[in-house]
């Protein structure tokens, strides 16, 4: 099994306090003195500091991993707070990544901290991955995955992967010298809109930190070179059942970046790979909207005026507008029940799904319909500031 | 059968995460789900009737195409389990 900890020189020494913080460390034959070093010496990318970077970063630096890399371009939400451990309330509205690295250097001081504050893309990736010995997935859309996946092949970074979704988690390591990658395991990924991420998304706020602390032991053992890799597996992780599952991921030999003859030699447009372009709204269709002021004044002035509310029930019973709730997977099959001579106003959370629902009552005949833009989180907004937002 | 479903598609199976089926090969249990929930078929199958390319099925630790894909053999006990790639985001 091909590790990077056999590319890596055996660490610098250690101070006299480091020997006394990795104590516990230094007492294990597995890891003893000369691990602590190959912890020391190990420089780890972690890609996004949000769900899974959180636990990820604090405990790479709790255990004395030298250099951290983190990339991250985004704002602490007050949202994020649930799950996102290394934020803290008085954190919400900074840059992740200043509020990250304060947490860490407190944590540890010995730790070097090398922040991107950047997006990831075909253009920085290969040269900020190269700086390191191996990248922890900690990201949340599909054109950042195969993104990582292919920048770690092409310079020869393990891939140290997982991903979250309600209960669900999934981890492995991808590309080690001999194992599958990220596109052995899914060749292309779906269509946006597809797998239905927005009406079932959310996710149970502890799930990353257990996913999270698998990819963590996985980083740390490929630095030491102990144990058995997950390369070559797929981690399953059920939170509801309390289950672990393991699944066989065998390298692809037709991969196109990992096979012995690969179509991909170079970092490619990952969001027109993915779709992404066309996500806000089924691709191209551009679809007639309200703001929120002007549903207002039409409510208020008593106008006829149908609102159609295509969300979840247990978001309607966080707030709602007194619209028909009408979930947009059950729109086809209960489409007779809207009136297409009425004006009709849809709206969602933010916009997206009631943008599907509009094309598709406009392809099935209705004309009087529209979006409503920023959906009822702009309503909150700009409207009634005494509504719930989530 | 056992067929695991995960969570993403768990809206079609009326919440089912493990749904037990009488099948001889993974075909039929494909068959049997799609015929128990209807709206699976289109999270499955392409336009074209093809397996999805991004939906993995996997019979006990296998993913099928590493066996004989549809015309698998299944027996008493064995787990089919439908893998969707998930990117693990939560964005609208």
């Amino acid at each position: 099994m091909a590790v990077p900890a056999g590319r890596l020189p055996p660490g610098p020494p250690l101070s006299n306090d480091e020997i006394l913080r990795y104590s516990r460390h230094l007492l294990m034959p597995e890891v003893a003195l000369e691990g602590q070093q190959r912890l020391k010496a190990a420089r780890v990318l972690c890609v996004g500091a949000g769900g899974l970077g959180s636990p990820v970063m604090l405990y790479l630096a709790a255990a004395g991993v030298g250099t951290l890399g983190l990339v991250d371009f985004d704002v602490v939400d007050y949202t994020n707070l649930q799950r996102q451990v290394i934020h803290a309330t008085p954190d919400v509205g900074r840059r992740k990544l200043e509020s990250a690295a304060e947490k860490l250097r407190a944590l540890n001081p010995y730790v070097g901290l090398r922040p991107f504050e950047a997006r990831l893309g075909s253009d920085n990736a290969l040269d900020i991955v190269s700086q390191f010995d191996l990248v922890v997935d900690g990201t949340d859309n599909f054109a950042t995955r195969y993104l990582v996946n292919d920048a770690c092949v092409l310079t020869g970074r393990p891939n140290v992967y997982g991903s979250i979704f309600r209960f669900d988690g999934q981890a492995s390591v991808f590309a080690t010298r001999d194992g599958p990658c990220y596109r052995c395991l899914y060749p292309e990924p779906p269509p946006p809109g597809l797998v239905p991420s927005c009406a079932e998304g959310g996710v149970l706020g502890i799930l990353p930190g257990l996913v999270g602390l698998i990819q963590a032991t996985e980083v740390v053992k490929l630095v030491l070179g102990r144990g058995e890799p997950l390369a070559g597996r797929l981690l399953l992780v059920d939170a509801l059942g309390m289950q672990f599952r393991e699944l066989k991921i065998p390298k692809n030999p037709e991969c196109p970046i990992c096979g012995p003859h690969p179509t991909i030699t170079a970092l490619q447009d990952y969001e027109a790979f993915c779709g992404v372009r066309g996500e806000e709204a089924p691709a191209g269709v551009a679809v007639p909207e309200i703001q929120v002021e002007e549903l207002k004044r039409r409510l208020d002035a008593g106008d006829d005026l149908l609102v159609v509310d295509v969300r979840e029930p247990h978001e309607y019973q966080i707030c709602n507008l007194g619209g028909l709730l009408l979930p947009l997977g059950d729109l086809p099959r209960r489409v007779h029940e809207l009136d297409s001579s009425r004006e009709i106003v849809v709206h969602c959370r933010s916009g997206p799904r009631s943008a599907k629902a509009v094309a598709f009552l406009r392809q099935v005949g209705f004309r009087k319909v529209r979006n409503l833009a920023g959906g009822i989180a702009a309503w909150a907004e700009r409207v009634d500031r005494r509504m719930p937002r989530y | 059968m056992t067929v695991h479903v995960p969570a993403p598609l768990r809206p079609f199976t009326g919440q089912q995460a493990v749904l037990e089926l009488p099948a001889r090969t993974v075909g039929e249990a494909l068959t049997e789900l799609v015929s128990r929930h209807p709206e699976l078929r289109r999270q499955l199958y392409g336009e074209d009737g093809r397996l999805r390319s991004f939906v993995n099925l996997y019979l006990n630790d296998q993913d099928i195409r590493s066996l004989q894909k549809e015309a698998t053999p299944v027996r008493e006990g064995d787990a089919l389990s439908i893998v969707p790639a998930v990117a693990g985001g939560l964005k609208e």
